[in-house]
């Protein structure tokens, strides 16, 4: 048998390191050239449709959809290829400014709870007549981008659509609690009312669902006064 | 705009549309005119407005009145303008929206943009002086997408319905050229992500011998990519040299905003406010987060906190606990109890980081809660 000197092993070993690690470094050299190729490439579908991500919801939708695809998060860096040159990080993220501006003017009348309905007709109302149009799909995206900062941004699936909670709260409830009942959670919160007058058997409000509550304004003193 | 005249929608012999553009407000002089948004039209002949609701009432104006037109930048809040100096309506000239202006310029506004194309045609169109060729002269005006020949009469609003019809399709085409080229991209796209993959799996293995600076640019092709990061580092996680900058500007910018707010601000705020002030080139949620992360190591006086509620705030290092949690107890037992919100009014603080205060308070044993269905109150721990 072949006697293994007690150094030839530990050498092999080394040299196998250094080409494994010279190969890395021609990898990173080689993504460097890539990336730059890469670019190129964006910047020409950039300059030819750009538009079309800006003003239509359905291409943003596709868009979105392929990136996820391949394992691409466009919205991830604001410093990303695809933020700088397609505009799209911009567009999500000043609708992320949007949506909790409008969540947190809304917090004391509805304790932290919103309809995507009631969201997206503010936040349209709020960007103005001429500005790009946005869908319930960009919102729902940029909402999960919100999430990473922590505060409590979450969806909870309701009937076809969704309730966008805004504040920290355990709820853990599947739509069908959601439309039931409330728990003693949600009482505590103000995030609903209890109604031991109504006939028959007590009833629960969530102000958050009441539609005309949110055409009328009511003050945050008001609020703690219907608070039974 | 007095050099305006009413006008329905049809077009005269020979003339034929060049381009409409929508959500445009007309001025007078630098005035806005006392008019609605609209849509303007050019054609061969004349400048043609009308508003979006009475479509059968236009204003015209022949491009023979125009002297000469110039672009107006748009400036923040200001959408995009060309300026178009006329000459003096003459005397013969039927009645229009205006009997009399101190200017002699109009401008036109475009809210929704269309500014550089409608420059481009109005600039042929003076070039050409189409509206010149007489009826007589047997010269027939070069085809112009939407032109209905040289001799027809056509009538106004089914033109401008064709017209649109052609945009739609010429947007058709545009969407599925774009969804084209947008599937070879990410082919293309594809293929960094794969690379990215494997340079990634190696680094893993190999993360005691490849340097710092290594591993800091190969974060930052992943941060242009958009790829997730599978390789973090105790010293700046999941940084990169663009996070440790943008950590350092955020120490200038929120120092006195934080010092407003008590020392401490949620993330979320950080965000909007942050991003409002940059106006463009905005910061992502996880940029934010990822500079935020780097505080610490970059011994700037702030810090990002994570409660146990998940609520993340920016708090400065100067705040101390204790402080915080000293002033907590000493309101409380001033009022006898407390509840967030009344706390929150107590300190001009948003009720959520009121809330984490008393909180924080309680897991330090200083107060105790009362949990009702009446809302939760705060008491000194006097047990």
């Amino acid at each position: 048998t072949m006697r293994k000197g007690v150094g030839t092993g530990a050498i092999a070993k080394k040299k196998l390191a250094e080409v494994t690690l010279q190969l890395l470094l021609l990898l990173c050299i080689c993504m460097s050239k890539q990336l730059e190729t890469f670019k190129s490439h964006l910047e020409e579908f950039a300059s030819k449709h750009k538009q079309e991500i800006r003003k239509n919801p359905q291409f943003r939708v596709q868009f979105q959809e392929m990136c996820a695809t391949i394992g691409v998060d466009p919205l991830a860096s604001g410093k990303g290829f695809w933020s700088e040159m397609l505009g799209v990080g911009d567009f999500y993220y000043e609708l992320g400014v949007q949506i909790i501006e409008v969540c947190l003017a809304l917090k004391h009348r509805n304790g932290g709870l919103i309809t995507l309905d009631e969201l997206h007709q503010r936040v349209l109302k709020g960007r103005g007549k001429y500005a790009q149009e946005v869908s319930q799909d960009d919102l729902v995206r940029a909402i999960k981008k919100l999430k990473v900062m922590g505060n409590g941004f979450g969806m909870i699936p309701v009937g076809g659509s969704y309730l966008v909670q805004s504040v920290p709260a355990e709820l853990n409830m599947d739509h069908t609690v959601v439309l039931q009942l409330a728990e003693d959670h949600l009482l505590k919160e103000g995030l609903a009312w209890l109604d031991s007058q109504a006939a028959g058997e007590a009833q629960y409000w969530l102000p958050a669902l009441f539609s005309e509550l949110s055409s009328r304004d009511v003050t945050p003193e008001e609020a703690n006064q219907m608070t039974p | 705009m007095d050099r305006f005249t009413w006008t329905n929608s049809h077009l005269e012999l020979n003339e034929t549309y060049v381009i409409e553009q929508g959500g445009v407000r007309l001025y007078d002089g630098d005035e806005k005119a006392k008019l609605n948004v609209g849509t303007a039209f050019l054609t061969t002949h004349r400048l043609i407005w009308s508003d979006i609701k009475y479509e059968d009432s236009c204003l015209s104006i022949p491009l023979s009145q125009i002297i000469f037109f110039e672009e107006e930048a748009a400036r923040i809040g200001k959408s995009a303008k060309i300026v178009i100096h006329l000459h003096p309506a003459p005397a013969n000239k039927e009645p229009g929206p205006y009997k009399k202006s101190k200017f002699s310029y109009i401008k036109l506004s475009f809210k929704e943009h269309g500014q550089i194309e409608f420059y481009r045609r109005l600039t042929e169109e003076m070039t050409l002086k189409r509206w010149e060729n007489t009826p007589v002269s047997q010269s027939i005006p070069p085809p112009v997408a939407g032109s209905r020949g040289g001799h027809t009469r056509a009538v106004g609003i089914v033109g401008i319905e064709r017209k649109i019809e052609e945009k739609r399709k010429e947007m058709d085409k545009n969407i599925s050229e774009a969804f084209e080229d947008l599937s070879k991209l990410m082919v293309k796209a594809k293929e960094m992500v794969e690379l990215s993959r494997s340079i990634a799996n190696k680094i893993k293995d190999k993360q005691g011998d490849i340097t710092e600076d290594e591993t800091i640019r190969f974060k930052s092709y992943l941060l242009s990519m958009g790829i997730a990061n599978p390789v973090t580092r105790e010293t700046h996680g999941s940084g990169t040299h663009y996070h440790l900058q943008l950590a350092k500007q955020l120490g200038d910018m929120l120092q006195a905003p934080l010092e407003e707010r008590g020392g401490m601000m949620a993330l979320t705020e950080v965000y909007c406010l942050v991003n409002r002030a940059r106006g463009m080139e905005l910061l992502s949620p996880e940029d934010l987060v990822n500079a935020c992360k780097v505080f610490e190591s970059l011994k700037l006086p702030l810090r990002l906190r994570v409660f146990d509620s998940g609520v993340m705030v920016v708090q400065l290092q100067s705040h101390s606990e204790e402080e915080m949690i000293a002033s907590a107890l000493d309101n409380v037992s001033d009022k006898g109890s407390l509840t967030a919100e009344e706390f929150a009014k107590l300190l001009g603080l948003s009720v959520l980081l009121s809330k984490e205060r008393l909180l924080l308070a309680e897991k330090m044993g200083h107060l105790c809660r009362d949990d009702s269905v009446e809302g939760l109150r705060f008491y000194p721990n006097l047990f």
